[in-house]
C-alpha cells in the first residue's frame, strides 16, 4: 500500500516538474491567460479538422483523389520550386557581390536589394500587369505590342521580386560569417577555387540557403494575391474560388488541408536535411573575414546583372506607378478615398497588433522566466497561426464563426482576431528578446524590496520592455495593413483597406484606380523594410 | 579562550534567522543543497564558502524566496517565512552584478528601497544614504555612468534603505578589480557594523570570508562541512577538504599516541588526543626548512614572492610545502632538512580515503 502511495507521490511530481518546472512556480495570473492563448491557436486546426470530416466516405473518395488535385499540386511545386530558381539567381551572385567583392557602392546596392520587401507580391503583379496587352503602359508609350504577363511565369516572376531579398538577407549572413581561414587552409592543402566553392563554401551556405527556402516556399504556397491576380492554378487560388465562387466549403477545406500538410512537409524537410549538421566554428578567436576579390574584367559583367536585378525589382514597378500617378492618373476622386481607406484599414490593424502584444507578453515571460516543458509546448503553439497558409487559416475562422461563435460572422471582430493568429509569432519575436535582455535579478531586487508582481512589472520591467513592445507592435501593424487573403475573406461588408482596394481594382483592369492605393501601400511598408535595415547591423 | 568569548557573547544576542534541514535539487537530479542547518545570530556577517556549484548560491536564494525549497524550513526572528513571497520576508539582497534599474538614477535607485518610508521623510534619508557610501554628488547619475565599486555601493544603499531584517550578498566583491577589492572590503565591513544589519554572504574567495565574515561556513556538495569562526576554520579544519580550500597545507599520515604523533616527517606533537592512524593538517608557515649538507630533503621548487618565500620540498618521495620568512637563501636543489615547529591539527578524514571529504561533512 505505501508503494503504492509512493509511486503517486512521484507522479504527482513529475507531473508538477512538467507543468510548473524545477525552479519556482508560474504564478497562475500569468500561466492562465497563457494556457487561454495557446488553446486558442488550436482553434483554426480543430475547426478545420472538424469541416473537413463532414464529408461522407463516398464523397472523401472523389474529393481527396480527384485529378484535379494532382494538378494543383504539381502546379504549386513548379511555382514554389521556379520562384526559389529565380530568386537564388537574384540572390546569390548579388549576395557574392556585396560580400566577397570591391564593388563600387556596395552599401547601395545592399540597401537596395532589400528594398523590393516593401511591394508585396500583388503590387509586384499589378505592376508587371501594367506592361504588356493592348492598353498596357508599353502600347500606350512606345507603341510596342507585348503580350500580356499572364499565368505561370507572371506568378513566378513577381513572386520571385517580391521574395528574393529574404534569401539575399540569409546569404549575405552566411557570407559574412564564413571564416577566411577555412578557404585558407583548403588552399593551402591544394584545392583548386572550384573545389573550395563545393567543398567549404556550399556546406556553409547551405544552413542560410534552406532557412531562406523555408521562409519563401511557406510564403509562396500561401500567397493569394499575385497568384490570383495571375490566374495561375495553385492551391491557394482553387480554394479561393471554391469558397467564393462555388460555395462548396467541405472541398474547401480538404483543400486547405492537403496545402497544410504540403507546408509541413517542407519544414519536415527541412528539419530532415539540416539534421546532425555542426558549422559552428570550432576553434575559438574571432571571426575573419575574407580579403575582396576585385572584378576587373567581371566588371561590366557584373554591372549588367544589378541592372537586371535592381531595374526588375526596383525600378520596374516604381516607373510603373509613377506612370499611373503622373502621366495617366486617375480621377481625382480616386485620390481623396485613399486616406479613408487607410483610416479604416488602420481601425482594424491597430488593435489587431494591440491584442497580438497583449497576448504575446505572457507566453513570451513565462518561457523566459518560468521554463517548464508544458510553457515551452505552450510558447511553440504560437507558430502554428504563422504556418497555417493565410487562406487556410481564414476558411477556418469562417467555420468557427459559423458552428461556435456565430455572434462573430460578417464583423471586424473576426478579422481582428484572424490577424492575431496569424501574427501572434511576430509579436513575439522582438518582446522575447527584450524579456530575454533585461536580467531577471531586476525583477527579483524589486520583489526582495517589498514589491509585489505588478508593481515590479510597471516601475522595473515595463521601462525595459518599452522598445521590444513598440517594434512588436508596429510589425504586426504593418503586417496587417498589407495583409490581404485574411482580409479579403473575413472582412464585413463595407469594409475597406488598401490592400482590398488594389486588388478589387487590378482584377478588373482599372491599373489607373488601383494605383495611388499601391503607392500607398509601398511607401508605408517602407517603414518595415527600414526597420529590417537597421537590425542589420553592419548596414 | 577566544572560543570562549564568542559563546558569551552569542548568550547576550537573540538569533535573526535559522535555517533547519533546507534541500533542493533541480528538474530531478542529485540534491543542490542537501539537508542544510545554520543559525545566524543578530548583527553577525555568516560568509557561506565553497568552490562554485557547492550550493551556497542556491542557499542563498532560498533564503531569498526566489526558489522553493524541497524540504525544510526558514525562520527569521523565530517566525517560519518557508512558504512567503520574496516581497513578505523584509530580506535584502545585492547581487552579484548589482542589478541595479538602468531607467533609474542613482537616487531612484536608492529610493526604490524606500517603499514604506513616508514620501515627506525620503529627501532627508537620501542625503544621509548617499553620505554613508559617499556617493554625494553622483545622486543624478544613471547606473553606466558609474564605476563598478560605485555601483555596488549604490546596490548596498538602496537595500540598506528597506531597512531589511536581514541582507544578503552574492559574490559582492567579485565584479571588482583587485585593487579595489581590499578598500571596498573594508569600507563595507565597518557600514554594515555601523547599521547593526545581519548578513549571509556567499563567495567562493577564502580570503574574503576570513576578513569580512563573523562566522564562515565552509561548504561542498550542498552539505555544510564545518561552520566556525574565521580563526577557527583557519586554525582547527576538520577535515583535508576544509583545510585545502583556506589555504596551502601538508597532509601527512600519523601515528598518534595521546598527543604525540610519529610522522616520516619525525614526532611532532597535535592539538587534541587520539590514538591509532590520522591525517594531519600541517600548514606549510608551521614547517621550517633549513639547509643542511647532510638533510634527505632537496627543494624542488622556489618562489621568492617578497614577504614571505614559499619552497616545495621533496623528503622520502613525499612533496611538502613550507613558507619561510623573507630571506629566500635557499637554492633549487640544494640539500636541506625539515622540522615541525608548530602542533599539527588532526583531521577526522578516514585514514585510507583522504580525498573522501563528503563523508566527513556529513552534518
Amino acid at each position: 500500500m505505501t508503494g503504492y502511495n509512493e509511486l503517486m507521490q512521484y507522479q504527482i511530481g513529475l507531473m508538477r516538474k512538467w507543468i510548473f518546472g524545477a525552479g519556482r512556480k508560474a504564478p497562475p495570473s500569468l500561466l492562465v491567460p497563457a494556457l487561454v492563448v495557446a488553446a486558442a491557436m488550436f482553434v483554426p486546426l480543430v475547426y478545420l479538422v472538424a469541416r473537413a470530416m463532414q464529408a461522407d466516405r463516398q464523397q472523401l473518395v472523389t474529393l481527396v483523389f480527384s485529378s484535379r488535385n494532382l494538378e494543383l499540386l504539381i502546379n504549386t511545386l513548379l511555382l514554389t520550386g521556379g520562384v526559389l530558381a529565380i530568386g537564388t539567381f537574384l540572390s546569390l551572385p548579388l549576395a557574392w557581390l556585396v560580400t566577397r567583392t570591391t564593388l563600387p557602392w556596395r552599401r547601395l546596392v545592399t540597401v537596395l536589394a532589400v528594398v523590393p520587401l516593401a511591394i508585396p507580391g500583388y503590387v509586384m503583379a499589378y505592376a508587371l500587369m501594367g506592361i504588356g496587352g493592348r492598353y498596357g503602359v508599353a502600347a500606350r508609350l512606345f507603341d510596342l505590342q507585348i503580350p500580356n504577363i499572364q499565368g505561370y511565369w507572371g506568378a513566378v516572376i513577381a513572386l520571385a521580386l517580391y521574395t528574393f531579398p529574404y534569401l539575399f538577407l540569409n546569404l549575405r549572413a552566411a557570407l559574412l560569417g564564413l571564416d577566411s581561414s577555412l578557404e585558407e587552409s583548403a588552399r593551402s592543402l591544394g584545392y583548386s577555387n572550384m573545389q573550395i566553392v563545393r567543398k567549404v563554401i556550399f556546406p556553409h551556405l547551405l544552413p542560410g540557403l534552406l532557412a531562406g527556402y523555408l521562409v519563401v516556399g511557406l510564403y509562396v504556397m500561401g500567397d493569394f494575391g499575385a497568384i490570383a491576380l495571375m490566374r495561375y492554378e495553385a492551391f491557394s487560388f482553387a480554394i479561393y474560388n471554391q469558397y467564393a465562387g462555388a460555395f462548396d466549403r467541405i472541398y474547401a477545406a480538404w483543400l486547405s488541408i492537403m496545402l497544410l500538410a504540403l507546408a509541413l512537409s517542407f519544414v519536415v524537410m527541412e528539419i530532415f536535411v539540416l539534421r546532425r549538421r555542426r558549422l559552428a566554428s570550432v576553434g575559438s578567436g574571432s571571426i575573419r573575414p575574407a580579403k575582396p576579390a576585385v572584378l576587373k574584367k567581371l566588371l561590366p559583367v557584373a554591372i549588367l546583372y544589378l541592372i537586371v536585378v535592381l531595374g526588375s525589382s526596383v525600378l520596374l514597378p516604381v516607373l510603373m506607378l509613377a506612370y499611373w500617378l503622373v502621366l495617366a492618373p486617375p480621377d481625382i476622386s480616386i485620390f481623396l478615398q485613399v486616406p479613408w481607406t487607410f483610416v479604416s484599414s488602420a481601425s482594424a490593424a491597430l488593435p489587431a497588433a494591440l491584442l497580438a502584444v497583449v497576448l504575446a507578453f505572457p507566453l513570451c515571460y513565462l518561457a523566459a522566466r518560468y521554463p517548464s516543458p508544458l510553457i515551452i509546448w505552450m510558447e511553440r503553439s504560437a507558430y502554428i497561426g504563422y504556418a497555417l497558409p493565410p487562406l487556410t487559416l481564414a476558411l477556418a475562422m469562417v467555420f468557427f464563426a459559423l458552428q461556435t461563435a456565430f455572434f462573430l460572422y460578417q464583423t471586424i471582430f473576426l478579422l481582428i482576431v484572424a490577424w492575431t493568429i496569424a501574427t501572434l509569432v511576430l509579436a513575439m519575436g522582438p518582446i522575447r528578446s527584450a524579456i530575454l535582455q533585461a536580467r531577471p535579478n531586476l525583477e527579483e531586487a524589486s520583489w526582495s524590496l517589498g514589491y509585489g508582481p505588478i508593481a515590479t512589472f510597471f516601475y522595473v520591467l515595463l521601462p525595459r520592455l518599452r522598445r521590444g513592445i513598440i517594434a512588436g507592435i508596429v510589425l504586426v501593424f504593418l503586417f496587417c495593413m498589407k495583409e490581404l487573403p485574411i482580409t479579403l475573406l473575413l472582412s464585413p461588408t463595407g469594409f475597406n483597406t488598401l490592400a482590398v482596394s488594389v486588388f478589387t481594382r487590378t482584377v478588373e483592369g482599372m491599373m489607373a484606380e488601383a494605383a495611388p492605393f499601391a503607392a500607398a501601400i509601398v511607401l508605408f511598408s517602407g517603414i518595415s523594410v527600414g526597420m529590417i535595415l537597421r537590425r542589420e547591423k553592419a548596414l | 579562550m577566544k572560543v570562549q568569548a564568542n559563546e558569551n557573547r552569542a548568550a547576550e544576542r537573540t538569533e535573526q534567522i535559522r535555517v533547519e534541514g533546507l534541500s533542493k535539487s533541480f528538474g530531478g537530479g542529485d540534491r543542490v543543497v542537501d539537508d542544510l542547518s545554520f543559525t545566524v545570530l543578530q548583527g553577525d556577517i555568516l560568509a557561506l564558502l565553497g568552490p562554485s556549484g557547492c550550493g551556497k548560491t542556491t542557499t542563498l536564494r532560498m533564503i531569498a524566496g526566489f526558489e522553493t525549497p524541497d524540504a525544510g524550513d526558514i525562520f527569521l526572528h523565530g517566525r517560519k517565512v518557508t512558504n512567503l513571497s520574496p516581497q513578505k520576508r523584509n530580506i535584502g539582497i545585492v547581487f552579484q552584478d548589482y542589478a541595479l534599474f538602468p531607467h533609474m538614477r542613482v537616487d531612484e535607485n536608492i529610493m526604490f528601497g524606500m517603499r514604506l518610508i513616508p514620501p515627506a521623510e525620503r529627501a532627508a534619508r537620501i542625503d544621509k544614504w548617499l553620505d554613508l557610501v559617499a556617493l554625494r554628488g553622483l545622486e543624478k547619475r544613471y547606473p553606466h555612468q558609474l564605476s563598478g565599486g560605485q555601483q555596488q555601493r549604490v546596490a548596498l544603499a538602496r537595500t540598506l534603505a528597506a531597512e531589511p531584517d536581514l541582507l544578503l550578498l552574492d559574490e559582492p566583491f567579485s565584479n571588482l578589480d583587485a585593487a579595489l577589492r581590499n578598500t571596498t572590503r573594508n569600507e563595507m565591513r565597518q557600514l554594515i557594523k555601523e547599521t547593526g544589519v545581519t548578513v549571509i554572504l556567499v563567495t567562493h574567495d577564502q580570503a574574503e570570508a576570513l576578513t569580512f565574515a563573523d562566522q564562515v561556513g565552509m561548504m561542498s556538495e550542498g552539505r555544510l562541512c564545518q561552520l566556525g569562526t574565521p580563526e577557527q576554520i583557519y586554525q582547527q579544519p576538520q577535515n583535508a577538504l576544509v583545510a585545502e580550500f583556506l589555504g596551502h597545507t601538508n597532509l601527512i599520515l600519523a601515528e598518534l599516541d595521546g598527543k604525540i604523533a610519529k610522522t616520516p616527517l619525525g614526532t611532532m606533537t597535535t592539538t587534541v588526543q587520539k590514538h591509532g592512524t590520522y591525517w594531519v593538517s600541517v600548514r606549510p608557515e608551521h614547517l621550517e626548512v633549513v639547509s643542511d649538507p647532510e638533510g634527505e630533503g632537496r627543494i624542488m621548487t622556489r618562489e621568492f614572492r617578497g614577504p614571505d618565500c614559499y619552497y616545495e620540498v621533496e623528503y622520502r618521495g613525499q612533496e611538502y610545502k613550507v613558507l619561510s620568512p623573507f630571506y629566500c637563501t635557499l637554492n633549487m636543489g640544494e640539500p636541506v632538512s625539515l622540522r615541525i615547529i608548530h602542533p599539527g591539527v588532526v583531521l577526522k578524514d578516514d585514514p585510507d580515503c583522504p580525498r573522501c571529504p563528503v563523508v566527513s561533512c556529513v552534518r
